[in-house]
């Protein structure tokens, strides 16, 4: 890393904290009534909210860890890829334009709608907190690997402080700018991130004369250890039944986590009607497939050029194959460039879960449980709990994300995504989908999906019990020297997704509660065709 | 507790309206032809993700097959996923377009037409 220079990579990223500050502070102008601040005026357009998803979506997970697995495991580290993206037809097909036709600003407005509200909003908004606090944490997680990778920040303490200097500039665009924003803040990364991957992909195609066989030939000259292996799957998840198994079960959870992610489906209710939520949809599809065609050819293009070996023993490991390709590529400022979009990305990723967390504690619980929907027309105390609350969301993150420097990233998103796919999305297709579902269904499969899920993980590998590495001398699980792990997989999302599915069934059926049907008829209704629903605000 | 606004605007349509609309014969057909394409195509394309997960994972051989230099069976299939998934957005795009939307714009007007 001799050529990295820490200065340049700090100027190249203030120099876009201030372009998005001040963005954010110019959008922030009109933003007066909890519509504005909470659902950005539902004044996005289509194509600017795809954009925007994409921005969310593409996290540091997906840049750095996907780009880096692929590096080091080859074809295992791309069939992430291929679960975030295919999961995407479910938001498109089943989720999003119904969620845009029912709600208003959070999951729980779609959930509650024709269920008892407090108890179902309550759990509604339970559940979007533990997707985004994992979610968070694992941001927060990656900008301490980043830090060291990028400044040449190694000890603790300073890592430390740059995860709360990112913590606080995070505060700082929620509160200024609210979802309008954070909106611009995730278009301009992902403008960026997608441009900035592009370019290094034809880069890279260049060197091997476009010829992607080459390319591939290369990478497994690179890698003695691997060899031709790296081109097929298995290297990663083929060692034995259970990785298998457990490479099964993480598929699941990323294929049917993304429909019921809370800070992918609260940006819905940032456009005008359902059919620009459709566009939206559509064009986050393209962007992010895209974008992943280029991590499979810079994560091979690592390989080939840096080396596994190389990539291995860089601080950041498996994170920093993406950067030490762009030195490779391009020298230092290369490097700087797609530094600060690797920081950019973490900060804009972290900004778009905190207002979607507070969002949920601001809308559903104080303005629906403890005010009962009695607060002020234009919800002015709405806006004043949610700012609130994204303070201290913002400061617990940052506790945590120093207490979780140094955890796998991509581990942690995958485990917000099993949350997200066995408490939300098997409610979110029951209410859209059933007219026998009920408020018992929802509360158990709501709460049942969520403590099956973080029950399994606290028992999973993950937290205790892998055996002790002897390179490193440190059990890659959370908790040294202690194992009172049983279940084990390290993504529970095999048998927690299933169970959550049958719970909402089990709880359905077994309530004599049969709803209410006008409430019903009234959902189905509005779903179907947006009458009724929030339209734009003019300013 | 039902007493919980729901409802956006002060003109909103009565409970009559909504039931009276789920029975019209419009409606029941707007639901069709929504669940006649994306239940079908849901369970399409997650069988066809499934095949592939368990390909992946169980069949190494099969899926480290060379097809034409270093390009072997798992990236073609790989690659086959992100074809689908293109393909089958575009098909849903115009399905909706042409289906769905005009029918739903239809029934949208009769009813905000009628609460105001």
């Amino acid at each position: 890393m001799n050529e990295s220079s820490p200065i340049l990579n700090m100027s190249i990223f203030g120099v876009f904290v201030l372009i998005t500050l001040f963005v954010v502070i110019r959008a922030s102008r009109n933003t007066k009534t909890a519509a504005d601040y909470l659902a950005a005026g539902r004044a996005f357009t289509g194509p600017q909210n795809g954009i925007a998803i994409a921005g969310d979506y593409l996290s540091a997970a997906s840049f750095l860890g996907i780009a880096g697995a692929i590096a080091l495991n080859g074809y295992d580290g791309f069939l992430y890829s291929i679960g975030f993206l295919v999961a995407w037809l479910v938001a498109l097909l089943l989720v999003a334009e119904l969620l845009r036709n029912t709600g208003k600003y959070t999951m729980g407005d779609v959930l509650s709608f024709r269920m008892r509200q407090r108890p179902v909003r309550a759990a509604a908004a339970t559940s979007t907190m533990a997707v985004s606090f994992f979610y968070l944490l694992a941001q927060m997680a990656g900008a301490g690997g980043l830090v060291a990778l990028l400044l040449g920040y190694t000890d603790s303490f300073r890592q430390s402080i740059v995860i709360a200097i990112v913590g606080a500039l995070m505060i700082a665009y929620v509160l200024i700018g609210g979802m309008k924003g954070t909106t611009w803040v995730q278009i301009i990364k992902a403008v960026l991130l997608i441009v900035g991957a592009g370019v290094m992909t034809l880069w890279v195609l260049a060197k091997y004369g476009f010829n992607l066989s080459s390319l591939l030939g290369a990478a497994v000259d690179a890698a003695p250890k691997a060899g031709e292996k790296l081109l097929g799957p298995g290297l990663q998840y083929g060692k034995t039944g259970l990785t298998q198994l457990d490479f099964l079960s993480l598929a699941l959870a990323l294929v049917l986590g993304t429909a019921g992610l809370p800070h992918i489906l609260m940006r819905f209710y940032t456009v005008p009607t359902a059919k620009e939520a459709r566009r939206s949809v559509v064009w986050a599809i393209w962007l992010i497939g895209i974008f992943y065609l280029f991590t499979l050819v810079l994560g091979y293009g690592a390989g080939a050029l840096v080396g596994p070996d190389a990539i291995s023993k860089a601080p950041g490991a498996a994170n920093s194959a993406a950067p030490l390709l762009a030195l490779e590529l391009g020298g230092p400022i290369l490097l700087g460039l797609i530094a600060a979009v690797a920081f950019a990305t973490i900060l804009a990723v972290v900004a778009g879960l905190t207002i979607t967390a507070s969002a949920s504690f601001a809308h559903d619980i104080y303005a629906n449980i403890i005010k009962k929907g009695n607060g002020g027309d234009d919800k002015t105390d709405e806006v004043k709990v949610a700012r609130i609350t994204a303070v201290v969301i913002g400061i617990v993150s940052i506790g945590g994300g120093i207490l979780a420097n140094g955890q796998n990233v991509a581990f942690l998103v995958a485990l917000a995504f099993a949350v997200a796919a066995s408490a939300n999305l098997p409610t979110i297709l029951y209410s859209l989908f059933w007219k026998r579902f009920n408020t018992s269904g929802a509360l158990w499969s709501i709460y049942g999906g969520l403590a099956v899920t973080i029950t399994l993980i606290i028992f999973s590998p993950v937290v205790s019990g892998k055996p002790v590495n002897p390179a490193t001398g440190k059990s890659p699980s959370m908790i040294q020297g202690v194992d009172f792990h049983f279940f084990p997989l390290d993504n529970p999302g095999l048998v927690s997704i299933p169970v959550a599915f049958l719970l909402g069934y089990i709880g359905t059926i077994l309530s004599k509660d049969k709803g209410d049907p006008a409430k019903q008829a009234e959902m189905e209704v509005r779903s179907l065709t947006g009458a009724g629903a929030e339209k734009a605000i003019a300013h | 507790m039902s007493s919980v606004e729901h409802t956006p605007s002060e003109s909103a349509p009565d409970a009559q309206k909504w039931a009276d609309v789920q029975a019209s014969a419009d409606f029941t057909e707007l639901k069709q032809r929504l669940r006649k394409f994306v239940f079908p195509v849901s369970g399409l394309f997650l069988a066809w993700y499934l095949l592939y997960v368990l390909l992946a994972d169980y069949a190494h051989g099969f899926m480290s097959t060379k097809v034409f230099g270093n390009i072997n069976v798992g990236l073609i299939f790989g690659l086959l996923q992100f074809v689908s998934t293109f393909v089958i957005t575009t098909l849903y795009v115009r399905h909706a377009n042409k289906n769905l939307d005009p029918l739903a714009e239809k029934l949208r007007n009769e009813i905000e037409g009628d609460g105001k």
